[in-house]
């Protein structure tokens, strides 16, 4: 029981995971998709900075005289800054695009947008 | 300190440079000169680092002069110089034949975007296959991928947007996948390092996090790649992109995928562990095998010409696929030359009907009717790409084919030979359908359809010599293949 | 000027090739273009007879183009079948090209200019089979000759036309990629070697039921064979211009296939390996059902063309039958049957497009009392028809001879059964035209429309090839030194 709520922070990864990817596969507007996508994105995100968490550990800065002091690890923290800016840009040009197909087909709907083409 | 000993940098950075200097010149022939120019000189680079990497083994290289497994490493080995020599000769190709096709299919004001993109999803490609460093792999796949996205929205038609969406979607997913995948790796070895990791992870074989990381990165992976039923978003992307784009990205964006998917299952879990341990070798060579079948049965039903290459693509995965996952060395190097042969056929299958299109402006196969009269270089062009995804011998396909074939008896795999050989036959179906339609009914479009330009015709014949040269010999291909099938499973050619 | 039989190798392989070029530079100038490829096919017909002494002498020339794959090349070695092969191709295609510029002339076929390219491309392909060192190379050309031809099967391009050619190109394609190209990856996976051998290079690798498999791929994966149930593509390929039936569908397709059905057997699987392993004697049950089967429906075919074309199956049968007797001197005979099936059958075919330009007949309710207006047509008919049937003086006697003494020989009851219904069959089917062409009456519609012979260029061919065909019976001596040389190396 205790491993089950020590993980707790798995758990919200794991919630928000599933929530995101439900979101990205059921809802046929696509905004919405690119907001489940972001979802998606972010449990990931906490899923690398739960990582770098090391019990007791404080700010990996050396300051003088403290050289046994317990660090969390930084590096996934800087991984996942990474990642976040991947995760602005794919959604910047997501919603790019978003903008071009509404001016395209004057609907932000999935099965509008594929039934207008069918039409054709 | 010389040149020649940064080359793995050079090869990374000089196209990434050139992207911005694009948006900056704004003039698309420009543009297309600077390109031209970075592509040659990528292509230089990347035959240079072939000799290298064959004359003295492995190359690396810290960025920055961090050595590994602290700083991220560059790491060139048979495979991923093989790999860095399809690219930039597709690349190099496709530019040439490209000047024509987006001066025709792309707004002029989008041009100058257009190639900075180009630009970027090449340095993407080229990153991902240089670099030794699982997470720098990462940040490149999503270059490459974010630049692609845009790319494919370029298309004429407006369906190009939906399929760019489309795409977006399905290709952030296996990013992310994969994000997850070496997150998990990350927290049971504390390195990211692709050579370190791999010395790392027997230790901890046995762990959950392992197994599902492993999975994660699969799955990731095979999204990227396209490997059935994982394939939805490629024959929309493929076909309402603009030509050179489809040209570019059917030539290399999958074949970095399973370049990626070789890098994970061999150099990072092992061979033993992946094929041995885990039942990933059955479930690929199954999926691989429904992919030849699948892509080629629905190929055959198009009527759009690039969907049915597209299809005919997803069929070729499927090929590579179970050449890689076989596991022997025979296996690989048959997965190995399919990948560039594969790279090259379609490029050139994709250059012709981009010929196609700049005259027709059509890509239905209704109306290339009696066309091998009004464009007999492209269309001769076609049918020489086409027998070869069959496997006519003297073509490339053929030699992929042999050792497929050879791999999958040497294991005693009935199964692959006969599905393997039911796609080649289901492969004259759907391409002689076109030779029929282009060749022996009449001529019904208008009057003044004649032969494609020159800057479009030499690039596409120059792919389908290389098409014939390999086939008659293919010491260069199968060799260098050969030999990195060997590195990666760690016995001696 | 003597040719080193290695140059007279990649001679014979380059010259239809380089006339095919030719034939594309002038095809603006017909009498140009026709002399072009007269004179390629007598080059090509000197260079290959160049050959001959040296192989008499024991001679084996070889040559190695490139390597194709690690270990395998794409190599030649002529040895004494693929010479007789050879030798049949050359020596017909200067009269069939002769024959082709009368038949297309006066029928003012189109797209002449690719019709001979294309036939240029496919005897470059039929000499490739026959000079083949390994088993690769044989495939290449073999390919190679089944897309050369497709572009002459459907030369009419009517609807017709493009379903043959569907039904061609599919069971060609299919039956090569689907079953020899695994045999042959699977020979040389458990060999390690595509070489033609003499005496086999199965023996001890395979046993059993994975012998007779294997067996089964390389016979039924030789499409070009026609043995039964892929024999459909041939009767399709009726509706190819006359010289294409004549020459590529009487001698240089079809022989390509009986004859890698007998190089492979005699220098892949050998003669003794088969004797020993009895799962491979199918071969003999297979081939005999396709004589009589394909004999039976002949008889019933009203379409000159295809009662020919039947007929055609049911002698390239004989050949694998002559192989599957596992006697040396009936395989000698299947050697001979090559060659004496070829000129007899070139000859009826000739016939019929000679009938079809003079007459505008195809069907042979039509023909009753036609040898009075056609005498030399008919008469070479005559003479093709008794060599299918083996009578004396046609060359089709001699070959029939040897296998039913080497059936005798080898206590084939079946075979010889065989042999004998089938004779009687052929005679069946051929006598009667001959028979109605010169004893009946002109139906009184025929009699209406007066006419002569056909052009002189198309009797010329058919008279040579009936020739031929009455000489190989009187001077058989070479090609059976040839086909001798094949059993006893």
């Amino acid at each position: 029981m205790n491993d089950l709520l020590g993980l707790y922070s798995y758990w919200i990864v794991i919630v928000l995971m599933m929530a995101g990817f439900y979101v990205v596969i059921s809802s046929s507007n696509l905004i919405k998709k690119i907001a489940g996508l972001n979802i998606f994105q972010t449990s990931v995100f906490i899923l690398y900075i739960s990582m770098g968490k090391v019990d007791g550990g404080t700010a990996p800065i050396v300051v003088e005289g403290s050289s046994n002091a317990i660090y969390s690890n930084p590096l996934p923290h800087v991984l996942i800054l990474t990642a976040i800016v991947v995760g602005v840009a794919t959604t910047a040009l997501a919603l790019a695009l978003v903008v071009r197909i509404k001016e395209a087909y004057g609907t932000v709907d999935e099965e509008a947008i594929s039934e207008s083409d069918n039409e054709l | 300190m010389t040149l020649a000993t940064h080359y793995p940098i050079l090869q990374v950075v000089i196209p990434l440079l050139a992207a911005p200097a694009c948006v900056l010149l704004k003039n698309p022939r420009a543009c297309w000169l600077l390109t031209m120019l970075v592509m040659l000189v990528s292509l230089g680079i990347a035959g240079q680092l072939v000799w290298q990497t064959s004359e003295s083994g492995v190359i690396s290289y810290a960025i920055g002069g961090w050595a590994a497994p602290w700083g991220i490493e560059y790491r060139v080995d048979a495979l991923s110089s093989y790999v860095l020599l399809i690219i930039t000769t597709i690349g190099a190709l496709v530019l040439p034949f490209a000047a024509r096709s987006v001066a025709d299919e792309i707004n002029i004001k989008m041009q100058y975007l257009f190639y900075a993109a180009f630009l970027l999803c090449y340095t993407g490609m080229l990153g991902i296959t240089i670099t030794g460093d699982a997470f720098n792999l990462f940040v490149f796949l999503e270059i490459s991928s974010l630049s692609s996205y845009a790319l494919v929205s370029l298309g004429k038609d407006r369906r190009a947007l939906s399929a760019a969406f489309q795409y977006l979607i399905m290709g952030t997913l296996g990013a992310t996948f994969y994000l997850i995948g070496i997150g998990l790796l990350y927290m049971m070895t504390g390195t990211l390092n692709m050579a370190d990791l791999a010395e790392r992870l027997p230790a901890v074989n046995e762990s959950r996090t392992v197994l599902t990381a492993l999975a994660f990165l699969t799955v990731g992976i095979s999204l990227k790649l396209a490997l059935f039923p994982l394939h939805s978003w490629l024959p929309n992307a493929y076909t309402y992109a603009p030509s050179a784009v489809s040209a570019l990205l059917a030539g290399t964006a999958t074949k970095v995928a399973a370049y990626v998917l070789l890098r994970v299952l061999f150099t990072i879990f092992g061979v033993d562990f992946v094929l041995g341990t885990m039942p990933v070798a059955e479930i690929l060579i199954i999926l691989g095998m429904a992919a030849i079948l699948i892509g080629s049965m629905v190929a055959i039903f198009q009527e759009n010409l690039k969907r049915l290459l597209a299809y005919s693509s997803i069929a070729q995965i499927g090929y590579i696929v179970v050449g890689i996952s076989l596991g022997t060395v025979t296996g690989l190097t048959a997965g190995l030359v399919h990948l560039f042969n594969h790279a090259i056929i379609k490029s050139a299958l994709f250059m012709a009907i981009g010929c196609i299109i700049y005259r027709l402006n059509s890509v239905l196969i209704g109306d290339i009717a009696g066309l091998g009269k009004r464009m007999p270089w492209t269309m001769a062009a076609f049918v020489a790409g086409g027998v070869s995804l069959i496997g006519v011998p003297l073509t490339a396909g053929f030699i992929s084919k042999w050792y497929l074939v050879l791999a999958a008896l040497d294991k005693g795999y009935w199964p692959i030979v006969v599905v393997v050989l039911a796609g080649s036959l289901m492969a004259v179906v759907y391409i002689w359908r076109i030779v029929e339609t282009a060749y022996f009914k009449p001529y019904n479009g208008p009057a003044s359809i004649s032969e494609a330009p020159l800057t479009m015709l030499i690039p596409t014949w120059l792919l389908i010599m290389v098409n014939f040269y390999v086939g008659i010999d293919s010491s260069l291909t199968a060799g260098i293949a050969s030999k990195a099938a060997a590195q990666l499973l760690g016995v001696s050619p | 000027m003597m040719l080193s039989p290695e140059t007279a190798i990649l001679a014979s392989l380059f010259l239809p090739l380089a006339g095919g070029v030719g034939v594309l530079l002038t095809s603006n100038r017909p009498n140009l273009r026709e002399a072009v490829t007269i004179v390629t096919s007598l080059l090509l017909l000197i260079s290959v007879f160049s050959l001959l002494p040296t192989i008499l002498d024991g001679g084996r020339p070889a040559v190695t183009l490139v390597e194709m794959l690690p270990g395998l090349s794409i190599a030649f070695k002529v040895e004494p079948l693929g010479m007789l092969f050879a030798g049949i191709a050359s020596l017909l295609w200067p009269i069939n090209s002769l024959y082709s510029i009368g038949y297309m002339r006066a029928n003012n076929e189109k797209h002449q200019t690719r019709f001979y390219i294309c036939f240029t491309i496919a005897l470059s392909a039929a000499v490739g089979i026959a000079f083949s060192a390994n088993l690769l190379t044989l495939f290449i050309f073999y390919e190679m000759l089944t897309l050369s031809t497709y572009p002459l099967v459907t030369h009419k391009g009517t609807d017709d036309a493009m379903t043959a050619g569907r039904t061609y190109l599919g069971i060609l394609i299919g039956t090569s990629i689907g079953l020899l190209m695994p045999a042959i990856i699977w020979t040389w996976s458990v060999a390690g070697t595509t070489d033609f051998t003499a005496g086999g290079i199965l023996d001890g690798k395979l046993q059993d039921a994975l012998l007779g498999l294997m067996l089964l791929l390389y016979m039924f994966g030789i499409g070009k064979a026609a043995l039964m149930p892929f024999h459909r593509w041939l009767p399709a390929a009726m509706v190819a211009p006359t010289p294409v039936s004549a020459l590529l569908h009487a001698v240089a397709v079809v022989k390509a296939g009986v004859f890698s059905v007998v190089k492979i057997a005699v220098y892949i699987f050998g003669i003794d390996l088969l004797q020993a392993q009895p799962w491979t004697h199918w071969l003999l049950y297979a081939a005999g059902f396709t004589i009589i089967t394909a004999s039976l429906i002949a008889l019933r075919q009203d379409n000159l063309k295809r009662r020919l074309a039947y007929s055609t199956i049911s002698q390239l049968s004989y050949v694998i039958l002559g192989v599957a007797i596992l006697a040396p001197i009936s395989a000698m005979g299947a050697a001979l049957h090559i060659a004496a099936h070829a000129f007899g059958k070139i000859t009826l075919f000739f016939a019929a497009g000679s009938i079809y330009t003079a007459a505008h007949k195809t069907e042979i309710s039509q023909l009753d009392g036609i040898g009075k207006r056609m005498p030399w047509t008919m008469g070479a008919f005559a003479i093709g028809a008794l060599s299918m049937i083996g009578v004396p003086p046609a060359a089709g006697f001699i070959s029939k001879w040897y296998m039913l003494m080497g059936a005798f020989e080898a206590d084939q009851i079946v075979a010889i059964g065989v042999i004998i219904l089938s004779t009687l069959l052929n005679a069946a089917y051929f006598i009667p035209i001959i028979y109605a062409a010169f004893f009946k009456q002109e139906s009184t519609e025929s009699a209406q429309h007066p006419h002569g012979e056909a052009p002189l260029p198309i009797v010329l061919a058919l008279s040579a090839t009936a020739a031929l065909t009455l000489l190989l019976f009187l001077f058989p001596q070479v090609p059976l030194e040839l086909a001798r040389e094949v059993v006893q190396p």
